[in-house]
């Protein structure tokens, strides 16, 4: 038992947070937002260059993976830098497409995909699916099997301004009429989980800055109790739910990945909470870049297993830690 | 990374699940926090302590079998799975003995751990004062230097098991003018039947003498009993706060059980939807705490030290067992009253969780100030 992450590990997060870091991507989600994706397809591919969208790829279609460790870890950085984006959807659908029994959709679409020259999304049961316009492969799930989608239906906003919701089109070639899920739905689930946790931990991160820098009554406000302690409750909170995305990263078991997502997802949307409150009036500004964060975690709460799902599969899990 | 047991770790698994399938008593002891509850939880400590099983951690040399971190969470899971007792020396050998590993003299190692491993000698801490409480460095309670020794005198209070316990530890004023309160501070261990000492017990919430007053009359230490040097104590006391003890104070094994435990009564209860969330919490936060603690003690091993992040730690555990027994009791209805059960005895000690070891509030300044850097303010 060595429950850390080993050296390579490490240098991989903290080269993509420096990619990141350097791409501004706080102009990027802002352009997404209104509909140019030039900025994004621009950093979408050096995501692709740094290997992310490969991890999820088989090597068998010149990719990397699985590696959810790996995945964990970026989904975190990418959470972390608000990148935009279908990111959750189309590592889904790298998995999905790379477990079907007919290799032939594999072998035309993952490999695009690994490099980053294209995103995927994927709706189920005629629900919704993320950023159809942007995606170059949109996968419909349905009773009658997994189809191609031709196109997307009217789009929808989201709460979050970053993310775009619309129904996949009917029709479009059928890829398969009974897809493995499970394996693409858990890892949906693990990177949504890890995105979240990054989203919490960028806000706790520009949360404690601001906090430092604005004084009121002659003093920072961070030196009052009544923000330490909100703040040390959001750090409990992410710091707890770290070890559970890793851990089910890990073992990849339904109730460690629901867990991990629950805890995550809440733990990010509590430290939203304290953010805006701690921020006060400019925190509930859209120009405000906190904003970004802020929609970004009660958009994935309820992204790829609400909390009551996660508990369910929880509780009715017939395995115990 | 990884989060799989060697062979080596099974084996002992395996060799401590049978040894406690075999020793575990049927029934449970009388609460720990009674005159016959003590002494019932005090031989069981020798029973484990025959087998090796007290301290599994501690070097063989004091009753232990250097089985080192890993092997003792193990250890723990099965310990609570298996509904061990309690462990009345939980104060010696989770606060005491860390100190004495790392600041002792051989031969107060040797002379203190082996009756502390088998429970001959019982510990009690002797922190708060009634005027010291979080502000603990304020506290008044005097060491007076005297041949060969200290007279202690003063006053302490909250002293956890000193109701029935043999020995006790804490900090003593032993020089009166120094600059800071924290200076000039002891750590001293002393016996609670030496002449001088007076042990006034207090009754807990539901009336059981959990902790006890202890006045002190010039009660005579020898030097041998002074922990590390005369007023160096307040570091000494706070160098093992933060490191594998606030990892060893609360084990995961313990919450995963009540966990289960929680989530059978639950299901006997027909499932009832409405305790569905906070019964998944209990679940979830067991596992979160388990890999939690799995991760500070990967990088224990890997020689960090831990420092501040034990108050996250201390405030996620008090209050997790809160909210863990408060579901069970809410869940048994109108039996969730009565006092006699184990659900109840479990409810009334997490009550303290949030006070003792250093309040929630002092957690959240250490956490506030230490990891997120926040400007020290006003309490």
């Amino acid at each position: 038992m060595r429950f850390l992450l080993d050296a390579e590990q490490r240098e991989f997060a903290a080269s993509l947070d420096a990619m990141l870091t350097a791409a501004d991507t706080p102009s990027v989600v802002r352009d997404w937002s209104c509909g140019d994706h030039a900025s994004g397809q621009a950093l979408w591919r050096r995501i692709a260059e740094a290997g992310v969208f490969a991890l999820a790829v088989p090597e068998a279609y010149e990719g990397l993976g699985p590696r959810p460790v790996e995945l964990a870890l970026a989904f975190m950085e990418l959470g972390r830098h608000a990148v935009p984006g279908p990111l959750v959807e189309t590592v889904a659908a790298a998995t999905l497409l790379a477990s079907l029994d007919d290799t032939g959709p594999a072998k035309r679409l993952l490999p695009a995909l690994a490099a980053g020259e294209t995103m995927a999304t994927v709706a189920r049961d005629h629900g919704y699916a993320l950023d159809g316009e942007a995606a170059g492969i949109r996968l419909s799930l349905t009773a009658e099997g997994l189809r191609l989608a031709p196109g997307h239906g009217t789009e929808r906003p989201s709460l979050d301004p970053a993310r775009r919701l619309s129904p996949l089109d009917p029709g479009g070639e059928l890829l398969a009429t009974d897809p493995p899920l499970a394996p693409a739905l858990l890892l949906a689930r693990l990177t949504t989980a890890a995105q979240a946790l990054g989203v919490g931990l960028a806000l706790l991160d520009r949360t404690v800055t601001h906090v430092k820098r604005r004084t009121q009554f002659g003093v920072p406000i961070g030196s009052f109790q009544a923000v330490g302690h909100q703040l040390a409750d959001a750090r409990i909170a992410l710091e707890f739910a770290r070890p559970l995305v890793l851990g089910a990263a890990l073992t990849m078991t339904e109730e460690d990945v629901a867990a991990a997502k629950v805890t995550a997802c809440e733990a990010a949307y509590a430290t939203a909470r304290t953010a805006l409150q701690l921020h006060g009036a400019i925190g509930y500004t859209a120009e405000y870049d906190l904003s970004l964060w802020l929609t970004k975690a009660r958009a994935l709460r309820t992204a790829w297993g609400s909390p009551d799902e996660c508990r369910d599969t929880v509780l009715s899990g017939v395995r115990r830690w | 990374m990884d989060l799989a047991f060697t062979q080596e770790d099974e084996a002992f698994r395996a060799e401590a699940r049978s040894w406690l399938h075999a020793h575990v008593p049927a029934s449970p002891l009388p609460s720990l926090e009674t005159e016959e509850g003590f002494a019932a939880h005090r031989a069981w400590e020798a029973e484990l302590a025959a087998d090796r099983w007290s301290v599994v951690n501690w070097p063989r040399a004091y009753g232990g079998r250097d089985a080192g971190i890993v092997r003792w969470l193990v250890f723990e899971e099965e310990y609570y799975a298996a509904g061990a007792p309690g462990r009345v020396n939980q104060n010696g050998i989770s606060l005491l003995a860390p100190t004495l590993f790392d600041h002792g003299t051989q031969e107060q190692r040797d002379r203190v751990l082996p009756s502390m491993a088998t429970g001959r000698t019982v510990w009690a801490q002797a922190w708060s004062e009634p005027e010291a409480g979080s502000d603990l460095a304020s506290l008044r309670a005097k060491g007076v230097r005297t041949e060969g020794g200290w007279l202690l005198s003063g006053q302490k209070t909250w002293s956890s098991r000193a109701a029935f316990a043999d020995r006790a530890f804490g900090l003593f004023r032993t020089d009166p003018d120094t600059p800071k309160p924290h200076q000039g501070l002891t750590y001293l261990m002393f016996d609670l039947r030496a002449p001088g000492v007076t042990v006034h017990p207090i009754r807990r919430l539901d009336g059981k003498p959990a902790f006890a007053e202890l006045f002190l009359d010039e009660v005579f230490v020898p030097d041998e009993d002074v922990i590390g040097e005369p007023g160096r104590g307040w570091r000494i006391a706070m160098s093992t706060a933060g490191n594998e003890r606030g990892l060893m104070l609360r084990s995961p094994g313990r919450f995963l059980a009540a966990a289960d435990r929680l989530h059978a009564l639950w299901q006997s209860q027909g499932s009832p939807r409405g305790a569905r969330t906070r019964v998944a919490d209990a679940l979830i936060g067991a596992r979160a705490y388990q890999l939690f603690t799995y991760a500070a003690a990967s990088r224990f091993l890997e020689g960090e030290t831990l420092g501040p992040e034990s108050s996250l730690n201390k405030v996620f555990w008090s209050e997790y067992d809160i909210a863990l027994t408060e579901t069970a009791l809410d869940l048994l209805g109108e039996e969730g009253e009565l006092a006699d059960t184990d659900w109840s005895e479990r409810y009334v000690f997490s009550l303290a969780g949030p006070i003792y070891a250093g309040t929630n509030e002092i957690q959240r300044d250490i956490i506030a100030e230490r990891l997120l850097g926040l400007p020290k303010g006003r309490r």
